[in-house]
């Protein structure tokens, strides 16, 4: 109990400050959204000052005291309020990011947790039979695809099994002719539209849990709890899974919290290759069109998702490492 | 028994001056464990190919990589090996000199977030009490805060920066991973008897932290050096490819950002799609080749060959 009450303090915690850091960012920064959108327009002509606080007004440029405008900040954070967004005037950014979110974490979500499963077994088999093929073959593939740029991954795939071999669709979620909904029709659409993204997360992301888990696999294959399995005659297998694999896995269960903010970056770069319409496709539209609302409510939740799951991984770990516990 | 007995000891056994070894034959040491294992001898003959090309470049370069008198959309042919691309420019010269911003970007990046680690890691490790908890917590937050979102949204604000632009964010954001291990390390180290014994002989904190701790970790720095430089060659990709950076400079990441624009999947240009990714994979492979090697100088388990 005292475990998750300490985690759930410095979640708390690390909340606030990524939130308090997403205030101060676009303050940090040189420049105002007004201040881009009135230097597109002083290209035609003089600015006068009337058209400056027309701008200012419509796009909402604070007013008042930091602290004041912190406060409402925090207001508009609790009640889900970000605003409306510039660039798909008059929708407002709270409905687009709710939109948009079921896509990314359902890709997202599904692909890393498969990832990490194959990933570990995998590592788990080549820490045991080290030295050998089975060993050098994955650890090599895996190096080797983890150093692929994400969005390298996606426009192979997209060319050669999206335009050439037409297995898959090239874009989007789901096919214009389908009508969103929960039938097996739309569900089966879905997936398959899911297919070239989430393989291309799947592929790039899986070496790193393949070398990882063989890394700590192989430390906790020196000591000498395994060595006396080993020398009590157990299998090899029982050995290996629930001996030496049962107790490697606690450092790579961190790692997976941590690599999940790097799962989450490269989603964004998958999404705009495939024009996935989740978070990340949003963002990189909201960076095009310098819709800066639309931008901060989109960085926020990302973070904030991210910030969910490493607590979630965190609660697990007490859960499964009784020393936690104490 | 003080230490200085022991040493005497030991020295009048074995009949050898306790001295110093010479930086350079440590360097050495280190180099050529680091050449023994046969992924990373791999990894450095790639990087050392990568870093001939992009310095010979104007010299071996068929054409200028802004040149863009050919036909455009052109395949691979004798006058242009890799094609011309959808503005007329010759694929392999453009490859060529692109090599030079991805190996600049990825080392200034991958160095500058290196120091930032190293200061804040080390520091990090050696303090105690409230202070400690109040560094572990910020680099905790940026561990946590997802790298790359953070990146564009920084890159939005700083409209058009440029190369110096990337570099900076890219340290802004990196710089946290380097210091949670630099920092685990630091701990370890500082219960040691040199570390007490420097302590009492009246060191200030700086110069056991720098002087007598830092040298201990030059395998570990070395490795995360490479591991933040990996990492900085496919962000600078990655925000180039969103068309973040200056897109008219030539770099591998931008020449993917026109490719994608130009619909050259459509043209099926499939070299022009397949040779700058293909490149910035090997680069971040060589790089991650030869930290198999580095991680072989601080733990001999990982050690392959006769340096074992």
């Amino acid at each position: 109990m005292r475990y998750i009450a300490q985690k759930l303090g410095l979640f708390v915690l690390t909340l606030w400050a990524a939130i308090t850091l997403n205030f101060f960012l676009p303050r940090l920064m040189p420049g105002s959204p007004a201040d881009a959108a009135i230097a597109k327009l002083s290209q035609n002509g003089p600015v006068t000052e009337a058209t400056r606080a027309a701008i200012e007004a419509q796009l909402g440029v604070p007013t008042g005291s930091m602290w004041d405008q912190y406060l409402s900040y925090l207001h508009q954070v609790v009640t889900l309020d970000f605003g409306v967004s510039y660039t798909f005037y008059p929708q407002t950014v709270s409905s687009m990011v709710s939109t948009a979110l079921p896509y990314t974490i359902g890709l997202v979500g599904v692909v890393t947790i498969l990832a990490f499963v194959i990933g570990t077994l995998i590592g788990v088999a080549a820490a045991w039979k080290r030295g050998t093929w089975l060993d050098s073959l994955p650890t090599l593939t895996g190096s080797f695809l983890s150093t692929f740029p994400y969005f390298w991954t996606a426009l192979l795939l997209l060319f050669f099994l999206g335009y050439v071999l037409h297995w898959f669709p090239t874009s989007g979620a789901y096919a214009a002719t389908t009508t969103p909904g929960l039938t097996p029709a739309f569900v089966g659409d879905v997936v398959q539209h899911a297919v070239l993204p989430a393989l291309t997360i799947l592929i790039t992301s899986l070496g790193g849990w393949i070398i990882g888990m063989r890394n700590t696999m192989i430390n906790t294959l020196g000591d000498d709890y395994v060595t006396f399995a080993e020398a009590n005659g157990l299998r090899g297998r029982t050995v290996a899974i629930r001996y030496a694999a049962r107790n490697a896995i606690l450092p790579n269960l961190t790692g997976f919290g941590l690599a999940l903010g790097g799962v989450v970056g490269g989603s964004i770069l998958v999404e705009q290759v495939f024009a996935y319409p989740g978070i990340g496709y949003l963002l990189f539209n909201a960076v095009i069109g310098q819709d800066y609302p639309l931008m901060q409510a989109l960085f926020l939740m990302i973070t904030v998702s991210v910030l969910i799951a490493n607590f979630l991984v965190d609660i697990l770990y007490g859960v499964l490492d009784p020393r936690t516990r104490r | 028994m003080t230490s200085t007995q022991n040493v005497r000891i030991q020295s009048d056994r074995t009949g050898d001056t306790i001295a110093a070894p010479s930086r350079w034959r440590a360097v050495a040491r280190m180099v050529s464990t680091v050449w023994g294992n046969t992924k990373a001898r791999i990894g450095i003959c790639i990087l050392g190919f990568f870093v001939l090309v992009a310095v010979l470049a104007p010299f071996i370069a068929p054409y200028s990589a802004k040149d863009n008198s050919f036909e455009r959309n052109a395949d691979a042919s004798w006058a242009h090996w890799l094609g011309t691309t959808a503005a007329g420019e010759d694929v392999l010269s453009q490859l060529m000199y692109g090599a030079r911003i991805s190996l600049v970007v990825g080392f200034a990046a991958g160095i500058l977030s290196t120091i930032v680690a190293v200061l804040i890691g080390l520091s990090w490790g050696y303090l105690r009490g409230f202070a400690s908890e109040a560094v572990g917590f910020v680099v905790n937050l940026f561990l946590v805060i997802p790298g790359l979102p953070l990146m564009i949204v920084i890159a939005a604000y700083l409209q058009n920066g440029g190369i110096l632009m990337i570099v900076a964010v890219i340290v802004v954001t990196g710089w946290a991973w380097g210091a949670r291990v630099l920092r685990s390390q630091t701990q370890s180290l500082r219960g040691r008897d040199f570390v007490t014994s420097a302590q009492f002989s009246g060191d200030g904190s700086t110069r056991i932290v720098f002087r007598e701790i830092l040298p201990n970790m030059t395998s570990l720095i070395t490795g995360s050096l490479f591991g933040a430089a990996t990492s900085a060659i496919l962000a600078e990709a990655g925000l180039e490819f969103l068309g973040l950076g200056d897109s008219s400079i030539v770099s591998w990441g931008t020449m993917l950002y026109w490719a994608q624009n130009s619909n050259s999947l459509l043209t099926g240009q499939w070299l022009l799609l397949f040779a700058p990714g293909l490149c910035i994979a090997l680069l971040a492979l060589s790089l991650t080749l030869i930290n198999f090697g580095v991680d072989g100088i601080s733990n001999p388990r990982l050690r392959e060959g006769k340096g074992r």
